[in-house]
């Protein structure tokens, strides 16, 4: 018999506030019905908790049973057994607690600050339990898909969200994309945010690949053409692809800086004594200086440009190679026309959603020169407005939400603190501009910053150290290890921090189909919202 | 309502011995026993039975060489009939008291001469929703080894119920708690509950 919700699956018997409780499982609930990440409520005495199960186990009560256990063809002796001298215990983690006073009701779920009593029962959370913890879908709320096992929506508060810095982990193929496509489109339509998107694998604006399927599934610029705008760094692949692209990014060379750079020490394998080159070229040449510096070629030029600079030959040569590197990619020239960090903004003043496409462009060089150049001049705009706004003139400019790819790149422990990534993860909320780090190795990204992430959104991972990471500093880490450990490797996610009340195992909701579409789309056309708008203001 | 089939000729708080009225009409080992008294009515498990001479000294002879069936010897020699007797052990296992049932001992012993009854199934039925008269049964130092007269007992009750399985398997149940540490025994006597 399947164990329903509300049914008594066994009683309290030991417990602690650091390690959780420990539940025996009554005789009448099977053992295999329960699975690790399913949500519990606890009924105490005094206070009902919400927890989740992080381990189930089988005990005997006489190591002897171990020992000489009945034979197989005894079903009455192994019948009779079951749930008396064997059993199963469940590990119960409690998260939340709500106190049965009115006081209680009212606050809602609150930390949990101790134990439920001793023989306390268990059940499984039912639907109105869950929606009592994680709300109902409305206007702040996001439905991102369900909890395992269970049919309520798991929905999502995204200004809240908003507010911190995130982070979607997991291994290759666990369903990232999807998941991070479902966060851009609750961003953008729950939130008051904008989003910029550094696509490095094409996948956010136009048609997104599908594993395992066939062709592919619609991405954010078709199933909301008002709100989204794709920029694209190449042209040609884009028209290929039938990708309707809103802008095409050129960058001159006038607009690299020597911090730029820096960046890409160890991608273009530069010295360090060819990063202090090039600022010292910057002082000497002003805004054109790559230009200048690549120009050029005269051995007597150089011999006297670098003496007048005390740099050496070697790291020169070393840095003029390096930029050379960066000359041949196609969207770089001299002088661009119109200037894209200019565009985005404005874009992203009106209130529309930026998917910066990169084309064949996915080395790591590429991406990482670009959404630091982009990023960089932006958050220093935002910075700028901000602190205008501050001074109480002009209202602060809409939130901002960064994502980025490929994360440890940007995030790692030795380029952490010179990337502007590095610091709008710490710096966070303050300037309005926040970051989606999307990545597969999360134990390469900066401690730090790991740390200042609100929000942790985590598919599978296999990595001992990658698991540690992601869970580090969590309330009951070692609990949700094995949950994490344990979802499967597609469609299953586990969610903690800020934006949740207690960390749940959901499996996302689906994409892909005409249905999701028309879904997300709903309350998103004119019509429909004129409709809604009628309807609210006259009842 | 039950027959009488004996009366108690030994009594003491946790046990007594019953004389059958009629040679070997001995209740099965495990039966679940009454003795009613005007207060009280006490329940208790047949533990031990057997059939003797009356007189101690006197034991009986063979008879039978030269008859065809046990039934013959006994045709041709009435009198033993006379000097023979059938006796039963009881464990005391309850009491009931206004039709309360109480699965402990009482606070006297059952009267000498006082009816013992055997228990009819609505009675076996109202009596064995509790299994706690096993662990009065368990600590007991009866003549034959108390595994026995458990087992004994819940398959003779099993017979009263609508679902003997499910009787047979919560009466385990109630054997594994009670005998939680002595899982030898508790095999011991499971392999006598199987049908």
């Amino acid at each position: 018999m399947e164990t329903q919700p509300n049914q008594n699956l066994g009683i309290v018997v030991t417990g602690s506030v650091e390690k959780g409780t420990e539940v025996r499982l009554d005789s009448s609930a099977s053992v295999e019905d329960m699975v690790v990440g399913r949500y519990v409520t606890i009924e105490g005495k005094k206070r009902r908790f919400f927890g989740m199960v992080t381990d189930i186990s089988l005990g005997v009560t006489d190591e002897e049973i171990t020992i000489s256990p009945p034979d197989t063809s005894d079903a009455f002796t192994a019948e009779i057994l079951e749930g008396t001298a064997t059993y199963g215990s469940l590990h119960v983690l409690p998260m939340l607690t709500i106190a049965g006073d009115a006081k209680g009701i009212i606050e809602g779920p609150q930390p949990v600050k101790t134990v439920p009593s001793h023989f306390s029962q268990v059940k499984l959370a039912s639907e109105a339990d869950m929606e009592q913890v994680f709300g109902k879908e409305d206007a702040a709320r996001f439905f991102i898909g369900n909890p395992l096992d269970m049919e309520t929506k798991l929905c999502l508060n995204l200004e809240e969200l908003v507010k911190r810095s995130n982070g979607i982990f997991g291994k290759s193929g666990t369903g990232k994309t999807f998941l991070t496509r479902l966060l851009l489109i609750g961003i953008l339509q729950k939130s008051k945010a904008t989003n910029l998107i550094f696509d490095m694998h094409n996948e956010y604006g136009w048609a997104g690949s599908f594993e395992g399927g066939k062709g592919g599934v619609k991405a954010l610029k078709q199933l909301f053409p008002s709100k989204v705008a794709v920029f694209t760094l190449d042209e040609e692949n884009s028209r290929h692809r039938g990708v309707s692209t809103d802008f095409v990014v050129r960058i001159g060379y006038d607009e690299i800086e020597p911090e730029d750079i820096a960046l890409l020490r160890q991608t273009l394998n530069l010295t360090e004594q060819a990063v202090e080159a090039v600022y010292q070229l910057k002082r000497h040449f002003g805004k054109g200086w790559m230009q200048k510096t690549l120009d050029i070629s005269d051995a007597d030029d150089v011999e006297t440009l670098l003496q007048g600079m005390n740099i050496h030959e070697s790291s020169f040569a070393n840095l003029k190679r390096g930029l050379a590197t960066i000359r041949r990619l196609p969207f770089l020239m001299p002088h661009a026309q119109i200037n894209a960090v200019d565009t985005i903004l404005g874009y992203l003043d009106r209130g529309m959603n930026v998917v910066l496409e990169f084309g064949r462009h996915r080395d790591i060089t590429t991406y990482m020169l670009v959404a630091n150049m982009l990023a960089r001049r932006i958050y220093q705009r935002y910075q700028e407005k901000t602190e205008v706004a501050m001074a109480g003139k002009v209202t602060p400019p809409t939130p901002l939400v960064i994502t980025i790819e490929e994360a440890h790149k940007f995030l790692n422990h030795e380029i952490a603190n010179q990337t502007i990534f590095g610091e709008i993860a710490r710096e966070m909320r303050k300037y309005n501009v926040t970051l989606l780090v999307i990545d597969q190795r999360p134990s390469a990204i900066d401690e730090e910053i790991m740390s200042q992430l609100g929000t942790k959104i985590t598919c599978l991972l296999d990595n001992e150290r990658d698991i540690d990471s992601v869970l580090a500093g969590v309330n009951g880490k070692n609990d949700l290890k094995t949950v994490l450990a344990r979802l499967a490797p597609k469609q299953q996610a586990l969610i903690f921090g800020h934006a949740v009340p207690m960390p749940v195992a959901f499996r996302p909701r689906d994409w892909g189909t005409a249905k999701s579409y028309e879904e997300f789309s709903r309350g998103d056309s004119p019509e429909k919202k004129a409709e809604k708008d009628i309807e609210e203001l006259f009842g | 309502m039950s027959t009488k089939i004996g009366e108690i000729v030994e009594s003491n708080c946790t046990e007594f011995t019953a004389e059958c009225y009629e040679l070997h009409a001995i209740p099965p080992l495990g039966s679940l026993v009454k003795v009613t008294a005007p207060t009280i009515e006490i329940f208790g498990i047949v533990c031990h039975s057997g059939t003797a001479s009356i007189e101690p000294g006197r034991h009986p002879v063979a008879r039978g060489k030269d008859e065809t069936s046990e039934e013959a010897v006994y045709q041709s020699s009435p009198q033993l009939m006379k000097l023979l007797r059938s006796e039963f052990q009881v464990l005391v296992v309850g009491h009931s008291i206004d039709r309360k049932i109480y699965q402990y001992l009482p606070s006297k012993p059952a009267h000498i001469h006082a009816f013992v009854q055997v228990c009819s199934p609505e009675e076996i039925k109202q009596f064995s929703q509790s299994f706690d008269f096993l662990s009065i049964l368990v600590n007991n130092r009866s003549q034959i080894p108390v595994e026995e007269v458990m087992a004994a007992s819940l398959r003779e009750m099993s017979k009263a119920q609508t679902d003997p399985h499910a009787f047979l398997v919560a009466g385990g149940k109630a054997l594994t708690i009670i005998l939680s540490g002595e899982y030898h025994r508790l095999k011991t006597i499971l392999a006598r509950l199987k049908q």
